[in-house]
């Protein structure tokens, strides 16, 4: 256990070292502060910042967390030849990335609503909670895509073509299932797709916790009654545990048995 | 002499005319502790053109018939309690009839008839002013009456159930009507219309009504001014006419899953001046519409300003403000029969070289997204994904799917005030 906080303790000064995660959690601050400058009442606020953390996190967490695996690689051989055990390295270097990430997210998007008055408190917590579960998930499977890959290019290219799909790619398939089957009712496949990916289910979750749901007519009904009950917010949850345990746990097994 | 003899002689005649005349207006009072205790008793001890002045007390009486002109006048708001009986508690069958200064309460609810607080039939010339009607299922109707006055009245229905409320001013056969600073709160529409000419709303405030703010229906040549529609359960609803004048008008708050600031279905050659969208699901929802004059309104906030089908031709959209709203307009078709000129789009993102005050490319008010949530609704739980915003900018760049011919060829760069 003492190893393990040695390592989450090295790690995370040395990802603070990279002056990355600082530009990172100075970008949300200033964004935020920006959009309440540019007159953006808090409603308003979230809503702008929901966009922008649902393409921001996602990329900044795969594409960092991949190069960070790359660039330790060595430093992750050098502890391997210490008596310490895999597991321990493994989740200091997992912990090491995704704490820093978070925080840095939550610092920089906190200050400006504490400045400005925090306005819709239930919308707020679940655009955070959304943020830092995703921040968590992309880490996790930046690291399978470095261990997987020992090809560094290959490795950002897969990377990027993670983040491509699960932002851009999926909607597209949900929208082409959309027009093939809209003589069918739909609202119940809607669901299901949206709980599958991280990134639609936080901004379905954040707009349905606005009015917009009365803007989805028929559709939004249903959505608003399905995540608006306990059963809907505990299975949204499960889904979001289960994209950050099972990256996780597939790249330990990877870890414990890679021949580096 | 003579002529004082003359003068009294003309003063003893018209002594005995004034004494024998059946129509010698006469004041009654209604007095709970008085000789005459009831408005019943009143109405029926009156003659015609008699005023009935009903002192400050608690009534309880109802199914009120006046069938002669007649001038009932409450001091100090006397309250007449139905007690839910199943009748009107005053009906008016004449002509030259005032009502004014009551609070009447507490009609019952039928399925079978239309109970009101007030129901006039067949009347011409009669005024309604400054009541006060409490859980009254309707409260102000009319039917078959001409030039009439409604004023200052406040309508307040129990607006628990769609089905256990009335509307708050009901009018049905009517002309030349004027309904005016009137407050209909918690009905099941606000002020219903139904095949009434030439008449005018104006002034009133309309809110909290279970249905439509205002629900209006085969009535040609009437105006609506100045009103005010707030969160109404399905906002205001103007069908199955012409010739109508809609003019600063504020809509507003009417959000939900099927509600409008102002539904259009089957108007044609009517007037959509200086109104106020603001909050509303949709702003407009033109259906059938034809060549209706849209100019100088402000539609701020909404879900959809502008939803326009395509059996709507020659509409004519020109300087308006379309402020921050999800969609500025919608359409269900790649054709467009509609005009839209020098609005401002506060989505327009071109430029003004000549700085002449008019955007230089062309605006295209239905974006990509828009077109294919119209066409299939369910679509809408895309909003505000990253592939939609990609979309809608290729489609801006080079629209193919989006109706061409919507189009502003003049917005404007800075909002009209």
């Amino acid at each position: 256990m003492n190893n393990f906080l040695k390592i989450l303790h090295f790690e995370l000064i040395n990802v603070l070292k990279s002056k990355w995660i600082i530009f990172y959690g100075l970008s949300f601050f200033f964004i935020t502060e920006a959009i309440f400058r540019l007159g953006g009442s808090g409603s308003k606020a979230i809503v702008s910042l929901l966009n922008l953390s649902l393409i921001l996190i996602p990329i900044i967490s795969i594409i960092f967390g991949t190069i960070y695996v790359y660039n330790s690689r060595e430093f992750i051989e050098l502890l391997l030849t210490q008596p310490i055990k895999r597991s321990q390295v493994y989740f200091g270097l997992y912990l090491g990335l995704t704490f820093p990430l978070s925080i840095s997210y939550l610092i920089g998007i906190m200050i400006p609503f504490l400045i400005h008055g925090i306005a819709e408190p239930i919308v707020l917590t679940s655009l955070l909670l959304s943020g830092i579960f995703n921040t968590f998930i992309f880490t996790g499977i930046a690291i399978v895509i470095a261990l997987k890959f020992d090809d560094k290019s290959i490795g950002i290219g897969v990377a990027l073509l993670f983040w491509f799909f699960f932002s851009i790619i999926y909607d597209g398939l949900v929208m082409m299932l959309i027009w093939q089957f809209g003589d069918y009712p739909l609202e119940i496949p809607l669901i299901l797709s949206s709980i599958l990916n991280p990134l639609d289910l936080g901004r379905v979750m954040v707009m349905l916790k606005f009015d917009l749901a009365a803007l989805m007519g028929y559709t939004g009904a249903i959505f608003e009654k399905f995540f608006g009950e306990t059963i809907g917010i505990v299975i949204s949850l499960i889904m979001m545990s289960i994209w950050v345990i099972f990256p996780f746990f597939y790249g330990l097994k990877i870890f414990k048995t890679k021949n580096f | 002499m003579g002529i004082i003899r003359i003068y009294k002689v003309f003063l003893l005649l018209l002594y005995i005319a004034l004494q024998i005349s059946p129509v010698f207006p006469r004041v009654i009072f209604v007095n709970p502790s008085g000789e005459i205790k009831t408005i019943s008793q009143a109405i029926s001890n009156s003659n015609s053109y008699d005023s009935v002045f009903v002192v400050k007390g608690y009534y309880k009486e109802s199914n009120l018939n006046i069938n002669k002109p007649l001038t009932l006048i409450g001091t100090d708001y006397p309250v007449i309690d139905g007690t839910y009986s199943n009748s009107n508690i005053l009906t008016v069958t004449s002509s030259n009839v005032i009502i004014s200064g009551f609070i009447i309460k507490n009609v019952g609810v039928s399925a079978v008839n239309d109970n009101a607080g007030i129901k006039v039939t067949n009347s011409n010339y009669c005024k309604i002013e400054n009541n006060r009607l409490f859980n009254t299922f309707f409260g102000i109707y009319l039917a078959k009456s001409k030039n009439c006055y409604i004023l200052g009245n406040e309508v307040k229905g129990n607006g628990n159930v769609e089905s256990q409320s009335g509307n708050g001013i009901h009018l049905w056969q009517c002309s030349t009507i004027v309904i005016q600073k009137n407050r209909v709160v918690n009905n099941r529409d606000g002020i219903y219309f139904e095949f009434v000419s030439n008449s005018s709303i104006q002034y009133n405030y309309s809110s909290k009504n279970k249905r439509y703010g205002l629900h209006f229906m085969f009535s040609d040549n009437c105006d609506y001014i100045n009103n005010d529609f707030i969160d109404n359960g399905a906002g205001v609803a103007v069908m199955y006419t012409k010739n109508i004048k809609m003019q600063n008008n504020r809509f507003i708050d009417n959000w939900g899953a099927s509600a409008y600031g102002l539904l259009l279905k089957d108007i044609r050659d009517s007037f959509i001046y200086d109104n106020e969208f603001k909050n509303n699901t949709i702003g407009i929802l033109a259906e059938g519409s034809n060549r209706l004059d849209i100019k100088r309104n402000n539609f701020i906030r909404n879900g959809w300003a502008v939803k326009i089908m395509a059996n709507c031709i020659d509409d004519n959209f020109s300087r308006n403000n379309f402020i921050s709203n999800t969609f500025d307009v919608a359409t269900n078709s790649k054709q467009s029969y509609n005009k839209f000129h020098e609005n401002y789009w506060s989505e327009y993102d071109g430029y003004d070289l000549n700085n002449d005050n008019y955007g230089d490319v062309p605006y295209h008010p239905v974006s990509l997204f828009s077109y294919l949530t119209s066409q299939n609704e369910p679509a809408i739980i895309l909003l505000r994904s990253l592939f939609i915003n990609f979309l809608d900018a290729a489609e801006k760049v080079f629209p193919s799917i989006t109706p061409e011919a919507l189009v502003d060829k003049k917005p404007l760069m800075r909002p009209i005030k």
